[in-house]
């Protein structure tokens, strides 16, 4: 196999304030005509820097400081800006996390796989045309002769990501970088891409770089691996040999995530509903019900996971829920009392029942607010509590979601995100709530940081005995911490049941569809999954 | 200290804006000591040269145009800031009160802006003001009811960014008040856009009360304004005599001064510091 790229000494460094600081310490990297390799480390680790870098680009306030980056015998660092322009596009391509922000919404499809090929010279508009269609039906696109003539926003999150995979090989490039393509994607879509890279891949023997924070997903394309952290090389290896021997202990931590055991026994616990959804239909503005017909009890002390692909209805199923978008139809009973359809109408003592943690931590908190006014308001807002009393409380408050008691004194952006996150539980438990409703809150985090959410969510559990609505698309976390299972489907439940009814089978059609489609930490699991699923029909 | 590190940090043309504006609030602080005659004693001849007893010379009925300036700077930038308070106060509540009920008071408060935005502002207040009256009080209202239009706008659109956050949303589903909501999340999150357009409506308002006493209906004399001594000795250019320059002037780098401040407020509140 020959050399392709070869880039030795890698140093990048990011302007912060007045001074270059490193980002990425001096990394080696080399890849073979064909091979795929993958990136793989926490955000911050430097993986995308690298993944530019690559083709001799920075995002702006980045610079290479020194690195040797040789591509097929030419020097790309320090090359004039015209070489690289050819070089782009034309020999090394990159696709990038969110497909729909970075098509032009105002163009069609084929016009903007075509501005490549066309504006090199490579071949006129017919011919790109011709082979669009071609590499759209290699990637199992729909329609493939119609589909470029849609614009961006007529087709799927996952098809516009394969458009974009499709405008990537458009110029037949040496190697592809793929930035975190498949991120953004629910479980099912993501496996049409990762099938469609895989494919495209073997067939021109292009070699790739695969970004990702993904181990499982990863494994699935890599011939080998590369471990980033703080923009160091942890480790580098076969791809199977690491899953099979991980050497490093960040590593092993990163390949355990996925296993967080529950550690709590049912059958101690009573069937005490605290709440009750009966026969609820919402919508926004009336037009179209987001959510039907919805039944769904929660018991004292128990995990409920609500599961479903984006735009199922799950986070309009909380609104209802608390109170922010009051029901078409249905109640909401709380210990069996109904509750008022509207936020304004109910009461403080029902709302301190109820709290909520959110997906986004950052824009969860006031940035302007210390963690004392934060954790404290709740406090003194249900309990009345004095000064003192106050400030004892919430330094026991920190102690329960294990921060430093001198955090009481920062503001919001001077914590991490795993810091802020904790932030908001301690908010939340502050209320002393039966019921917490945790909409998506470990999907912004780095896996090791919402593992030890979701850790700590548990030992409070454990503790205050308080129930959890856990809204999820991750069915990793759903099988780590959930008790029961809720599934939804284009805002209908479709099957409902403890852990093990549903995670056993048989399966409800749609369930064994989102199961069978997370990603497991076996190399061969997509091309067994793919003879498999074609075997069924 | 905070503050002091700041300062320390400052660039030069903001400590030049600070310099300009604490000698002029200093000026309107101290005038009855500092001012060598009363506001409108009449103590020499017309329009006399700059001399040892006149240090800007006299003005077009003989008083001391140092003295009047000192008292010029008081009364225009007293009533301006008063004024600027006012509309901020107005203007903002009204803005947030809108952005965070949303509904039929947000239409019914923006379609009155819309209605008093759609004159233009000196024909509207000119018009106003020759009905109510020139009472220092009537120009307090009426400049401040027209500028919190602008500052309606501004405090409306600020809140309602702020508004859709979730922090806004769990205080919400805590069951807070919306005054609750207005002090504690939505004020102190648009403060820095708000603070730096204090700044601008200040000058605004302050060059607006300087052109309506150029027409005669801002403060009333024989009171000392800044855009009144320009009009008053306007007469004095035709004869080569720089008089009303100096009161013009004053305008000019108050404005400069503060607007100098606000830069760099702007500056430290979009984070590019940091």
């Amino acid at each position: 196999m020959s050399e392709i790229l070869n880039i030795k000494k890698l140093v990048i460094e990011g302007l912060t304030g007045e001074e270059w600081i490193p980002i990425v310490k001096g990394v080696d990297l080399t890849l073979n005509r064909g091979e795929v390799l993958g990136l793989i480390g926490e955000s911050g680790a430097g993986k995308s820097t690298i993944g530019l870098a690559s083709m001799g680009y920075t995002r702006q306030g980045c610079r290479i400081a020194s690195a040797s980056i040789n591509f097929d015998g030419m020097e790309l660092f320090g090359a004039s800006e015209s070489m690289l322009r050819k070089i782009r596009s034309t020999r090394i391509a990159y696709v990038a996390q969110s497909a729909a922000a970075s098509f032009n919404p105002a163009h069609r499809l084929i016009k903007q796989y075509a501005e490549a090929p066309v504006q090199h010279g490579l071949m006129n508009f017919s011919q790109a045309a011709k082979n669009a269609t071609e590499i759209y039906e290699r990637l199992l696109m729909p329609d493939p002769e119609k589909i470029g003539y849609r614009y961006p926003h007529q087709v799927s999150g996952g098809q516009l990501q394969r458009a974009m995979v499709a405008m990537a090989m458009s110029c037949q490039p040496d190697l592809i970088i793929f930035d975190e393509p498949t991120t953004a994607l629910d479980v099912t879509t993501q496996i049409e891409v990762l099938t469609a890279i895989k494919e495209v891949a073997r067939q021109h023997n292009t070699a790739a770089i695969y970004i990702t924070h993904d181990l499982a997903v990863v494994a699935q394309l890599a011939d080998r691996i590369m471990v980033l952290r703080n923009g160091d090389l942890v480790e580098e290896n076969d791809c199977r040999k690491m899953l099979a021997e991980p050497k490093e202990e960040y590593t092993q931590e990163l390949l355990a995530v996925r296993n967080i055991s529950k550690g709590k026994d049912l059958s101690t616990l009573k069937d005490d509903v605290i709440l009750e959804v009966k026969n609820v239909t919402a919508s926004y503005g009336g037009v179209v019900n987001v959510v039907e017909d919805i039944d769904l009890s929660i018991k004292k002390g128990r995990t409920i996971a609500l599961v479903g692909e984006s735009g199922s209805g799950k986070s309009t199923l909380a609104r209802v829920i608390t109170g922010l978008l009051p029901p078409i139809k249905g109640t909401i009973e709380y210990e069996g009392t109904s509750l008022a359809p509207a936020l304004k109408n109910r009461d403080k003592e029902s709302l301190r029942k109820m709290q909520m943690i959110y997906q986004m931590p950052d824009t969860a908190l006031n940035p302007r607010q210390k963690v004392r006014k934060i954790i404290g308001r709740p406090l003194s807002f249900y309990f009345g509590l004095n000064h003192k009393a106050q400030e004892d409380k919430i330094l026991e408050l920190l102690d329960q979601i294990e921060l430093p008691a001198n955090y009481i004194d920062r503001y919001p952006p001077e914590l991490s995100g795993g810091e802020k996150q904790r932030v908001c539980i301690a908010r939340a438990l502050a209320a002393k709530p039966d019921l917490i409703i945790c909409d998506e809150v470990t999907s912004a985090l780095d896996q090791l940081v919402a593992k030890e959410i979701l850790k700590l969510l548990q030992n409070l559990q454990n503790k205050l005995n308080v129930s959890y609505l856990f809204i999820t698309h991750d069915l990793a976390t759903v099988k780590a911490i959930s008790d029961e299972i809720v599934v939804m489907l284009q805002g209908r439940i479709v099957e409902h049941g403890t852990r093990d009814e549903i995670l056993a089978p048989p399966h409800h059609e749609y369930t064994e569809l989102l199961l069978s489609s997370v990603p497991e930490m076996d190399p061969d699991w997509l091309e067994n999954l793919l003879v498999k699923r074609a075997a069924n029909g | 200290m905070a503050l002091l590190k700041l300062l320390k940090k400052s660039p030069i043309s903001a400590r030049i804006g600070m310099v300009i504006v604490l000698l002029n609030i200093l000026a309107a602080i101290f005038v009855p000591v500092i001012a060598p005659y009363g506001e409108t004693e009449i103590v020499s001849d017309v329009w006399m040269e700059m001399s040892e007893d006149h240090l800007l010379g006299t003005d077009h009925i003989g008083r001391d145009l140092y003295t009047r300036m000192l008292y010029g700077a008081r009364n225009t930038i007293s009533i301006a800031f008063l004024i600027t308070i006012l509309s901020f106060t107005v203007g903002s509540i009204c803005g947030f009160f809108a952005a965070t009920l949303g509904g039929w008071v947000d239409l019914a408060l923006s379609r009155v802006v819309d209605i008093m935005m759609a004159f233009p502002t000196l024909i509207f207040a000119l018009m106003v003001l020759s009905i109510v009256g020139t009472s220092p009080f009537a120009l307090v209202i009426v400049i401040a009811l027209l500028d919190s239009t602008r500052v309606y706008r501004l405090s409306r659109a600020v809140a309602m960014d702020i508004e859709v956050m979730e922090y806004v949303e769990a205080a919400r589903l805590r069951g807070e008040k919306i005054w609750w909501l207005m002090r504690h999340e939505i004020l102190p999150n648009s403060l820095p856009p708000l603070v730096a357009e204090f700044g601008l409506r200040f000058c605004f308002v302050f060059l607006f009360i300087a052109s309506l006493s150029f027409l005669g209906l801002g403060i009333q004399p024989p009171a000392a304004d800044w855009g009144g001594m320009v009009r008053e000795n306007a007469g004095a250019i035709t004869f080569g005599i720089f008089i009303p320059l100096w009161p013009a002037a004053a305008i000019a780098t108050l404005t400069v001064g503060v607007n100098l401040i606000v830069d760099w407020f702007l500056h430290l509140s979009s984070g590019l510091e940091d």
